[in-house]
């Protein structure tokens, strides 16, 4: 319990992280990035074998952010596990910043280039088949978006995931509903999504993507089922925290006001 | 003298990277249903373990290998150049070449290879668009002996290459004794005043076969093996430039942003000098065999020693 407590606060800490680089910059993807918030840290924080002291350790756990649009949490975790300096956090977007509005592996920790959506999973079925070939126990966690479903490339590394029974793969999709031009099922449809994963040959959990106790659960329980790799539905609110912006899509990346940002922040303390 | 045997490039290619692929466990060679077209069939065979098909989807196959690499695989990507280059072009900008990962690309059937298959067969854009990628090497090595030097050099080189070769039986344009081969270095074949012919990938043969024709005319031409597009060899461009009278470019590509338009970016900004830049013209190829292909297009020896003629007499 304390643990989850302490991890709680963690998220509302990269939340006004996350506001606070958005509202300086000028520029960002504030409603993906707070409702990947949770997920972040769970694995982070929890669940991630990694070493801010050695990114490149062989053995390490793989994280790769394929919406590579929610990256101002993902820094701010980052910078504070120590894989950057927290200073660094204020040359978001700025002139020859190594933290470009989408993750570079220039960045200690960062696995792979993403931002055109699409990439992530199959990049990912080559690390886990990597790992698999050199009989290696890490890991591989790929943090997808779910307008990002629509990607043709998303279904097909999905069927090759089962096909070379990656059961050291994890896909996670930030269920948050909305995508840039409105709701998801208003602009391209994805239900049934978990019908769809699993005809595809994977283990499918739906969680509550907010809760880090139940999060947890199902991340530290890997694989569901030996053999398959696990495809978490994660069921969040764009825009989680700030009231006044969840589950609005034109908040998908606007940037607030000097009045929106002082009541966000209020609302995050 | 007995004829010798001619293999297709991606034979050789297959069987020199099958050898070293024996001793070193970390190359992985990948393709998308491709086996036959990129001759790997002992992969799957004989190394089971090192060999990856994905199915038809280049997309995946070429983020897998981005992965892989990302891992410390030596991924070798084997897939018909027209796909693998403009199906997965954007995994190839993003998650080889942006990240910079250690994957090679081998576009095989290149040009007009498949010629009467169409054009959604015919590479003759690959080389535009690898090379306008940054990170990127673009190699077409000219026969079977270059190719057997270029897989060791790959094998050696980390970063990402393009390689484009062809899929029928080509001539010889080196003696398997006498090979220099250097990723950015063009060589020089003949060599002569009155003209520059640079030429890349299988239409060296036919550029060193218009050399020897104009010989015999009395015509000492210049012929260069520009095996590697990018980065080009712009010293040996250069001093061509100013040793011949002009420049002909040769490839089996479209005219538009190829070896031709890469030879010009040099000249225009060092030493401009009068060119002819010979490829398929800017259209949906016409079908046939490959050689009736290239022969419509006047991509021959004969025409490229007409074309010469014509200049030395008029320019």
């Amino acid at each position: 319990m304390e643990d989850i407590r302490y991890l709680e606060n963690k998220a509302r800490e990269i939340r006004r992280t996350i506001v606070e680089m958005i509202y300086k910059a000028r520029s960002g993807h504030i409603g993906g990035s707070l409702s990947s918030v949770d997920i972040l840290v769970a694995l982070y924080y929890k669940v991630l074998k990694i070493n801010p002291k050695n990114p490149n350790w062989p053995d390490r756990d793989r994280f790769i952010l394929s919406k590579g649009h929610s990256v101002e949490g993902y820094y701010a975790i980052l910078a504070d596990l120590g894989f950057i300096e927290k200073k660094e956090l204020e040359t978001y977007c700025k002139f020859n910043s190594r933290l470009t509005g989408h993750p570079t592996v220039k960045l200690p920790g960062v696995e792979a280039n993403t931002g055109s959506l699409g990439h992530g999973l199959s990049i990912g079925v080559g690390m886990a088949l990597a790992g698999k070939m050199d009989a290696k126990e890490y890991k591989v966690y790929v943090l997808m978006g779910d307008g990002e479903q629509a990607e043709g490339s998303i279904w097909e590394a999905g069927m090759s995931a089962s096909h070379y029974r990656l059961d050291n793969l994890v896909g996670i999709i930030d269920r948050n509903r909305l995508q840039i031009g409105g709701s998801t099922e208003s602009v391209m449809s994805l239900e049934d999504l978990s019908d769809k994963w699993k005809a595809f040959g994977w283990s499918v959990v739906e969680t509550d993507g907010h809760n880090i106790k139940e999060l947890l659960d199902v991340l530290e329980n890997i694989p569901i089922t030996p053999g398959k790799p696990t495809l978490i539905i994660a069921h969040t609110v764009k825009g989680k925290g700030v009231s006044f912006i969840e589950n609005k899509a034109e908040w998908h990346h606007r940037i607030p006001t000097d009045e929106e940002f002082a009541k966000m922040m209020e609302e995050l303390s | 003298m007995s004829q010798k045997v001619l293999l297709p490039s991606r034979k050789v290619f297959s069987d020199v990277l099958f050898e070293l692929a024996k001793k070193d466990k970390e190359i992985i060679v990948l393709t998308s249903d491709s086996r036959g077209s990129a001759s790997v069939e002992n992969f799957a065979k004989y190394l089971p373990e090192q060999f990856i098909d994905v199915g038809i989807a280049e997309q995946n196959l070429v983020s897998i290998a981005s992965g892989l690499a990302g891992c410390g695989k030596k991924p070798f990507v084997f897939s018909p150049a027209c796909f693998l280059t403009t199906r997965s072009i954007e995994q190839i900008k993003i998650d080889v070449a942006y990240t910079n990962r250690n994957v090679k690309l081998i576009g095989v059937s290149g040009g007009v290879s498949y010629g009467p298959l169409g054009s959604t067969h015919h590479a003759l854009e690959d080389i535009a668009f690898m090379r306008a990628i940054p990170n990127m090497t673009v190699v077409l090595p000219s026969d079977t002996n270059q190719v057997r030097v270029l897989v060791e050099k790959l094998i050696l080189y980390t970063g990402p290459v393009y390689v484009r070769i062809g899929r029928n039986p080509i001539e010889e344009v080196y003696s398997s004794e006498n090979i220099q081969f250097e990723i950015g270095k063009g060589n020089i074949l003949l060599d002569g005043d009155e003209v520059t012919i640079i030429a890349t990938g299988e239409m060296v043969k036919t550029a060193y076969d218009a050399g020897i024709l104009l010989r015999s005319k009395g015509i000492y031409a210049r012929v260069v093996d520009m095996h590697t597009i990018k980065p080009i060899d712009e010293e040996l461009i250069i001093e061509s430039a100013k040793k011949t009278k002009f420049i002909v470019t040769i490839e089996e590509h479209n005219i538009r942003g190829g070896l031709g338009s890469a030879v010009a970016e040099v000249t225009a900004q060092n030493f401009p000098v009068k060119m002819i830049i010979l490829g398929i013209p800017d259209e949906f190829s016409i079908t046939g065999s490959q050689k009736e292909i290239l022969e419509y297009y006047g991509l021959t020896s004969e025409n490229i020693c007409g074309a010469i003629l014509r200049e030395l007499k008029e320019g």
